[in-house]
């Protein structure tokens, strides 16, 4: 794990980051179909009311995905843009 | 664009198929809706339950066009049933419904994610035009695309419009018309990731790309039609196994070039002011409606809503159904010569269809709210804001759409499980929808509420009757959230369990596309749940109006003796042979020979009869009861509920119908499996007759010791 890297799961809400990397094989595969690929901004928008699932806004939309889920994506958060 | 470029020239055929594609949410319904008007019909892929809607128009030069409606998938890779649906009648030209020419759809606001199923289809080397939708909604956010740059880039007629508003609509309908190219882009070289793997498939069939070579090999344990073929399967089986394919790596190599490409043809057709955009309507009102306490307290308040409607608005016309029925069947009582087929058309056939068609009122109300629900994006937040606490009960989020579905018809509510991609909670989602309580029920339980309840209000808006309707539809919900929670324990998962959703932006329902739902889930509910249903209510009135040997005529004669003549008048007598003659026809044989079973219950072998039916379809449960009744007395016009009222206890002389047995009745329906095309569906759901079994059983169990002990507390 590269260093300054997070969790996509420990963004707060507001903060954008751009897409590193997946731990995960399977979920990878299903997150890159949804357009979620290395390189890509992603944006925290909101958390569900009990914590889990969140939704990022990535290329162009809201996608909802569970903290399990969103914990396999590595991203390097994008300094100055907590709001 | 190539020089050597080749084209398809449709308009020398007369009839083309034309296949709609896209995402979920790109708006390729209201696409096809646009496209066909009212000139569609609803089938099945074959052997599959995925739904198959076909539409039809004439295009400027003559040409018949057949629209083909493909489930919305992200990808070509066939994960889901609806994704190996579109796979299939894609990548296999032999398919029936392999088209002349596709339309893909794709949403302009996210582009990137659209144009990945685009890619993959031009590399099929399909001829293809791409619609550009919503690219209204595009230019308020102040992004520019430019079509002619994306056109040329990607080798194919590319179309913006905007489907709801019907712009551009006419343009694509023309395009058909027009030669177009076969796509000669290749996104990417599917030979740098598996070079030997494209070549051999390409040797064993004729293919038109290596990318389709690619597909068909990397998903071959998902791919059926080479089932025909055995020559090609044993050749291809024997390359399979011989190179064992990693099928996950191979895809994600392939998604990660994909995106690489087109990257940077977005780069060099779409512009836009900010990095990040965000639709600002939407992030607000998802601030309210997916907020801690007001997300939640604006879902229950629209479940009321939702309920109140169906059970106080949906009663008017429910009324005027029910009298229009007694209505006929007075007219056809006076009218119609007396006889055998008089008889079976009052008492068997029209007592049968009023059962049916009373129900069309709230099937048609609920399910325009859950399309319009649906419609807006509103049902996905639902989903988003519930997932943490289905999964507790080993459900997911997206089980709500089923648990509210439910309300109205199990049967479309299990068809909507489909878009859970984890079998354990798929599966949980199947078994446990029947528990909720559906309009079939609602009749059995208005009438038998209406037997034993009193009417008396007991503050304005609400009274009794009410809150006891509503209690079962709570007990009902509890008891399937239960029963998910102990399936959580005894299932094994198969894979992980995913929550990878769009949340699509708010937008306002399209009164057409709500009026289609309604539409075919009420010609659905008509045509399967009422061939069942009339065919009971003929089989019934058979049953109860025929007997074994003479013992219609010995019951005859035993009230034409002197002593029995004398003893009653004769409306008395009447009344009394028809009951006699009910209790010795076959239908009073087989009430009374499950009556051991179920009198622990507190029920009688008239009963006996309305549950032996019932287990075809709930709702016969009050044709049976009008049946029996109307058998054993003469007046057909009086309303069944007065008769059950009158009904008196052979052996005690009260009213046979106490709270206790009323609600013990009522707790066996709420429970109880008793629908032939709800557990058809789980079978054809599930293609395994395990779990109809299991789900029959367990509810059935689940019904019989409820009532008991409501029953014993009650009595």
């Amino acid at each position: 794990m590269k260093t300054g890297l997070k969790n996509l799961s420990q963004l707060k809400i507001g903060q954008s980051a751009i897409i590193d990397s997946f731990t995960d094989k399977d979920m990878a595969l299903k997150l890159l179909e949804m357009g979620c690929t290395p390189g890509e901004v992603v944006k925290l928008d909101c958390v569900a009311p009990l914590g889990d699932p969140i939704a990022i806004f990535v290329s162009g939309y809201l996608l909802s995905l569970r903290k399990a889920e969103a914990s396999t994506v590595l991203v390097s958060v994008i300094a100055n843009n907590s709001k | 664009m190539d020089a050597n470029q080749s084209f398809v020239n449709l308009s020398e055929k007369s009839y083309i198929k034309v296949a709609l594609v896209g995402n979920p949410n790109c708006g390729k319904s209201t696409l096809f809706n646009a496209l066909t008007g009212l000139h569609q019909k609803t089938g099945n892929f074959p052997g599959v339950t995925v739904d198959k809607k076909v539409g039809f128009a004439k295009l400027n030069n003559n040409v018949t066009a057949e629209f083909i409606d493909l489930p919305g998938t992200y990808s070509l890779y066939p994960k889901s049933i609806d994704e190996q649906v579109a796979f299939e009648v894609l990548c296999n030209p032999d398919n029936v419904n392999h088209p002349d020419v596709t339309i893909v759809v794709a949403d302009a606001s996210n582009l990137k994610r659209n144009l990945f199923l685009v890619s993959q289809i031009i590399d099929l080397r399909i001829p293809v035009i791409l619609a550009l939708n919503m690219m209204d909604l595009v230019e308020k956010e102040g992004i520019v695309i430019d079509a002619v740059r994306l056109s040329e880039k990607l080798g194919v007629k590319v179309i913006a419009i905007s489907a709801r508003k019907k712009e551009g609509v006419e343009q694509l309908k023309n395009l058909l018309s027009e030669p177009l190219p076969i796509p000669q882009y290749d996104f990417i070289d599917v030979k740098k990731i598996a070079p030997e793997l494209v070549e051999n498939v390409r040797k064993i069939i004729k293919l038109n790309s290596d990318f389709a070579a690619f597909q068909t090999i990397s998903n071959f344990s998902e791919i059926h039609y080479f089932d025909n073929h055995p020559d090609k399967k044993g050749k291809l089986t024997a390359l399979f196994n011989s190179a064992s394919i990693d099928r996950n790596s191979l895809q994600t190599e392939e998604s990660v070039e994909r995106y690489k490409v087109i990257n940077r043809i977005a780069i060099e057709c779409v512009t836009s002011r900010s990095a990040i955009k965000t639709d600002t309507f939407t992030h607000k009102l998802d601030s309210i409606l997916t907020h801690r306490f007001w997300g939640y307290a604006i879902f229950l308040i629209i479940l009321f809503f939702i309920f109140q409607t169906i059970f106080f608005v949906a009663a008017y016309p429910m009324e005027w159904i029910e009298s229009l029925f007694t209505h006929l069947s007075a007219w056809a009582t006076i009218s119609l010569p007396p006889g055998e087929l008089t008889n079976l058309f009052i008492n068997g056939i029209l007592a049968g269809l009023s059962g049916v068609v009373v129900f069309v009122p709230q099937i048609a109300l609920l399910f325009a709210f859950i399309g319009i629900l649906e419609d807006t994006g509103y049902m996905a937040r639902v989903s988003f804001i519930m997932d943490k606490l289905m999964r507790r009960f080993g459900l997911n989020g997206r089980s709500v759409i089923p648990l509210i579905s439910g309300v109205a018809c199990a049967v479309p509510a299990i068809m909507s499980t489909r878009t859970i991609s984890s079998w354990k909670e798929r599966i949980i989602s199947i078994m446990i929808t029947p528990l909720m309580s559906c309009s079939a029920r609602l009749p059995v339980y208005t009438l038998l509420i209406s037997l034993v309840v009193p009417s008396a209000k007991n503050s304005g808006f609400f009274n009794y009757q009410g809150l006891i309707l509503m209690g079962l539809y709570l007990i009902g919900f509890i008891a399937a959230i239960s029963a998910a929670w102990v399936m959580k324990w005894i299932l094994k998962a198969r894979e992980k369990s995913y929550f990878i959703m769009e949340l699509p932006v708010y937008r306002t329902p399209q009164w057409r596309t709500v009026g289609l739902t309604i539409y075919d889930k009420v010609k659905v509910f008509l045509w399967d749940a009422g061939k069942i249903i009339v065919a009971i209510s003929v089989i019934l009135w058979y049953l109860s109006t025929h007997a074994p040997s003479e013992r219609f005529q010995t019951i005859e004669k035993k009230y034409n003796t002197p002593e029995l003549s004398m003893k009653y008048n004769s409306e008395e007598r009447q009344a009394k042979i028809a009951a006699e003659k009910l209790e010795a026809s076959y239908a009073g044989i087989l009430g009374k020979s499950i009556e051991p079973a179920i009198a622990p219950l507190g029920f009688d072998w008239k009963i006996g009869i309305a549950l032996v039916t019932s287990f075809a379809a709930r709702e016969v449960f009050v044709g049976t009861m009008a049946t029996i009744y109307s058998a054993g007395g003469k007046d057909n016009t009086q309303s069944i509920r007065d008769k059950m009222q009158a009904e008196v206890d052979e052996k005690t002389g009260l009213p046979k119908f106490t709270m206790a047995v009323g609600f013990s009745l009522l707790i066996f329906y709420a429970f109880a499996m008793q629908c032939m095309s709800t557990l058809a569906v789980v079978y054809r759901e599930t293609k395994n007759w395990k779990w109809p079994v299991i789900q029959f059983a367990y509810m059935s169990v689940l019904a019989y010791v409820s009532s008991f002990i409501v029953y014993h507390l009650l009595k």
